[in-house]
């Protein structure tokens, strides 16, 4: 294989013959950084077995069981300028209860922040089992320098975050500087404390699978708890093609270390249809240990209203006016 | 449709060493697909068919019919005619009479006109003529709806483009029709191969005599409704039934100008015996065994994909079926466990499930064949893994298998098996895997997957196979030629080139 000039990984075709893992993992920086590289990736190929999967028809109870399990995944998401503590109560309250009709949907996994309102999540949540995330280390272009982007992260963990959002420096990627992309992971892990860590690659910025995939490599070895496409501020945000090669990624790295990392396709995803789809592309690359909220979930603000419609459809055989869903 | 399930007859066997080591991944059922079956309540199938010929549908002079049964369910779906000699030679006669009568004197926008009809109403009747063939022949409805039609539509709008250009297919010379071509088309891809067969032929001003496989006779007998619907005059194209003595009849008729035969090199070496010094034209398209080559730096999740589409797509029964995996052995351990987590999601099941990726394989004596070949890989030391999957309990069923530590010279490496069966091989440079890849009686295609174009290039000049796919598989349109090299016959269908099967060229 090519890739193990740079990592001194044993005889290829053995273990890990892709250098996910045991190689960039645990033992810290790699000697020969710049040099790094990592198998390719076909995009027409990959993209073609993506859509592939959106082929799967999903009926009955196997539609209600995937649109739940969605809800459960989602990290309902508001990150705007314009965000107030009234907004950020009221998508908690959403979170918490999803449906004021069927008390056996949700609840959501999290709510996803701005650093300044996690504490009134923290308060809204409060006796509930959503989790915090909130965005840090400059979000959404993390081009401030790196102790100011280590103490956005402090202080989100420290105003009660159970996740933290990272960005990475996609200019440092591009640019070849994988060595920063490494460090400023490894260190937003440590700032992270006992926060679960969430990469954002920014794959629209990345552009080609090619990159996307060592930017995987890169942030699962730097400490990613999960690695996540996108901040929802580039177009195109997540695709299924961009996250089928991320978990094809996080698939190498189980093969290799038997460590489950998590996936978060964010930004785009906006139909149940699509979110079944996303749900296919996991249990079908992965298995059914990644079909849980631990390992996946969904940065979505408006995926969860469709999702509800479909069920309540399901429900009762009729599709519901838009207005009989509350808008947070 | 509820059958009884089954567990798969060999269970999993291990494969080689290295690939079984833990962590595995677990495609469980913990998010099973409900059945997703697409609806036959309209499908209105007659209890019997017999022969059209002339434009109509007649009883057969023979009197005799045979059954053809859903492999799925082994349950009969209809009786078609079986035609004798004295049938076939109405048959002829009647391509004759408009051949000199219609079709010949037809300009070439005209016959483009009726092409392009019958393609519009293919795709018009696109779900009816998926839902039969997958019912007949056991496919997954997936691929007949996606793939089957739609691509035997394309062929129609292809060829109806060329037939009033012909001039322009060859420069500097006049091309003219051959007269009467009598037309044999495999059971793999029934309705399209009848639209490959008869989309040329007619575009190029000859009428047809054509002879569907007799475990597939369906939806070549809707195609003939649907032509006489189209109101092509009547003996353009004349469609009868029956199964080898009728195809001998018609291949030893003294008044068939062309033969074009798909189907086994065991018959097509029968056919081309029989014609010699008769100086009728014919073009073969018969078996394979074609090398997938994986080298080390290949997209290799991508190349599993191609891999899987190769060998699985229509259970196998594809001549062009990539059933050699010739994989760098530094890459073998890693693809092998891949391919292996691959095939434990794949849907093994009733054809009509849209969730299906792997249907029914099409005849009992298929199956045989397939067991006996598996059996003889077993019995030359072979390691065998079959997906983890139920196979139902009635029908023709094979789970996805390939074998690893296959030799050069097994059974398996060599002879078609024509099922979901990939032999895995492993080669160390490129110059071992040209001279394994070639290394066999046939030569229909190849694939090839590297992330460097330039390997691509160098072993696609060099593999002795008339299709070289480039990190990808399986791979069709109505304008590349498709045909093969050595045993795997001669001539070329589909394009320009496949046009030349179908004139006579003056100067």
């Amino acid at each position: 294989m090519s890739t193990h000039a740079t990592n001194g990984n044993g005889p290829a075709g053995t273990a890990a013959p892709y250098s996910v893992g045991p190689s960039l993992g645990g033992g810290g920086r790699p000697a020969l950084f710049p040099l790094f590289t990592s198998p390719p990736v076909d995009q027409v190929a990959v993209e073609e077995r993506a859509a592939s999967l959106a082929k799967r028809s999903l009926k009955k109870a196997s539609k209600v069981w995937g649109l739940k399990l969605a809800i459960s995944m989602m990290d309902l998401t508001t990150l705007e300028g314009k965000d107030t503590p009234g907004k950020v109560r009221g998508l908690c309250q959403k979170a918490r209860a999803p449906s004021d009709s069927d008390p056996s949907i949700g609840p959501c996994a999290a709510v996803c922040v701005y650093p300044n309102l996690v504490p009134t999540a923290r308060l809204a949540l409060a006796g509930s089992p959503v989790k915090i995330a909130s965005v840090a280390t400059a979000f959404p272009s993390g081009l401030s320098p790196l102790t100011v982007k280590l103490d956005d992260v402090r202080r989100a963990v420290e105003f009660g975050a159970d996740e933290i959002d990272m960005v990475i420096d996609r200019g440092a990627m591009l640019a070849g500087d994988y060595a920063k992309v490494f460090d400023e992971i490894a260190a937003t892990k440590e700032a992270s404390g006992a926060a679960h860590l969430k990469v954002i690659l920014e794959t629209g910025e990345l552009q080609t699978y090619d990159i996307v995939r060592k930017a995987s490599e890169l942030a699962i070895a730097a400490g990613a708890d999960f690695i996540k496409t996108s901040t929802g501020k580039v177009q195109p945000a997540a695709t299924p093609a961009v996250t089928l090669v991320m978990l094809e990624v996080i698939r190498d790295h189980y093969y290799a270390t038997g460590r489950k990392i998590g996936m978060k396709p964010a930004g785009g995803v906006r139909t149940a249809k699509q979110a079944l789809h996303y749900l296919v592309i996991v249990k079908e690359t992965l298995g059914d240990a990644w079909l849980t909220p631990d390992l996946f979930r969904f940065g979505a603000s408006a995926l969860l209203t469709d999702v509800l419609m479909q069920l309540e459809k399901e429900r009762t055989g009729l599709y519901q006016a838009a207005d009989d869903f509350s808008k947070d | 449709m509820s059958r009884e399930i089954t567990k798969s007859p060999k269970g999993i066997a291990a494969a080689s060493a290295g690939a079984s080591q833990a962590p595995a991944l677990d495609f469980g059922r913990a998010w099973d697909y409900a059945p997703a079956l697409e609806g036959v309540s309209h499908i209105k199938l007659q209890p019997r068919y017999g022969l059209f010929i002339g434009g109509a549908f007649r009883a057969p002079r023979s009197d005799k019919y045979f059954a053809t049964v859903n492999p799925s369910n082994e349950q009969v779906l209809s009786e078609v005619a079986e035609a004798n000699a004295a049938d076939v030679d109405d048959a002829v006669r009647a391509a004759r009479l408009a051949y000199e009568k219609y079709w010949s004197k037809m300009r070439g926008a005209e016959r483009a006109k009726y092409l392009f009809r019958i393609a519009r109403a293919l795709q018009e009747k696109a779900r009816d003529f998926a839902i039969v063939e997958t019912m007949d022949g056991g496919k997954p409805i997936k691929e007949s709806r996606d793939f089957d039609v739609p691509m035997a539509a394309a062929h129609f709008f292809y060829h109806a483009g060329w037939a009033d250009k012909l001039d322009y297919a060859f420069q500097g010379r006049r091309a003219r029709p051959l007269g009467v071509a009598g037309q044999i088309i495999p059971w793999n891809f029934p309705l399209l191969m009848a639209a490959w067969k008869i989309a040329p032929a007619l575009a190029c001003g000859n009428t047809v005599v054509l002879k569907p496989a007799e475990t597939t006779p369906l939806t070549a007998l809707l195609l003939a409704q649907l032509i006489e619907e189209a109101e092509l005059p009547p003996g353009v194209v004349n469609i009868i039934t029956g199964a080898g003595e009728t195809g001998a009849a018609l291949v030893n008729h003294a008044d068939v100008n062309k033969i074009a035969f798909t189907g086994s090199t065991e018959v097509g070496k029968r056919i081309q015996a029989s014609l010699a010094g008769t100086g009728k034209r014919l073009t073969l398209e018969l078996g394979g065994k074609a090398a997938n080559v994986v080298f080390a730096d290949a997209p290799m999740d991508q190349a599993v994909e191609g891999i899987i589409n190769g060998i699985y797509f229509n259970q196998g029964h594809v001549c062009c079926a990539g059933s050699r995996l010739l994989v760098e052995e530094s890459a073998h351990d890693t693809l092998v466990r891949r391919l292996r987590d691959r095939i434990a999601t794949m849907r093994v099941g009733d054809p009509l499930d849209k969730n299906t990726d792997v249907g029914a394989i099409n005849s009992k004596m298929q199956l045989d064949r397939i067991r006996e070949l598996v059996d003889a890989g077993e019995r030359e030391g072979a390691t065998r893994y079959s997906a983890p999957c139920a196979l139902p309990s009635k029908g023709y069923w094979f789970a996805p298998t390939f074998f690893t530590g296959v030799a050069q010279s097994s059974r398996i490496a060599r002879e078609e098996i024509f099922g979901p069966v990939l032999s895995v091989l492993t080669f160390r440079t490129p110059d071992e895997a040209l001279e394994k890849a070639n290394n066999t009686m046939y030569g229909l295609s190849a694939g090839v997957w590297t992330d460097k174009g330039a390997k691509i290039f160098w072993m696609a000049e060099r593999l002795k196979a008339g299709v070289v796919w480039g990190n990808t598989f399986n791979k069709f349109d109505p304008s590349s030629p498709f045909g093969g090299y050595k045993e795997s016959g001669f001539g070329r269908e589909g394009g320009r080139q496949g046009l030349a099967a179908y004139v006579e060229l003056d100067g």
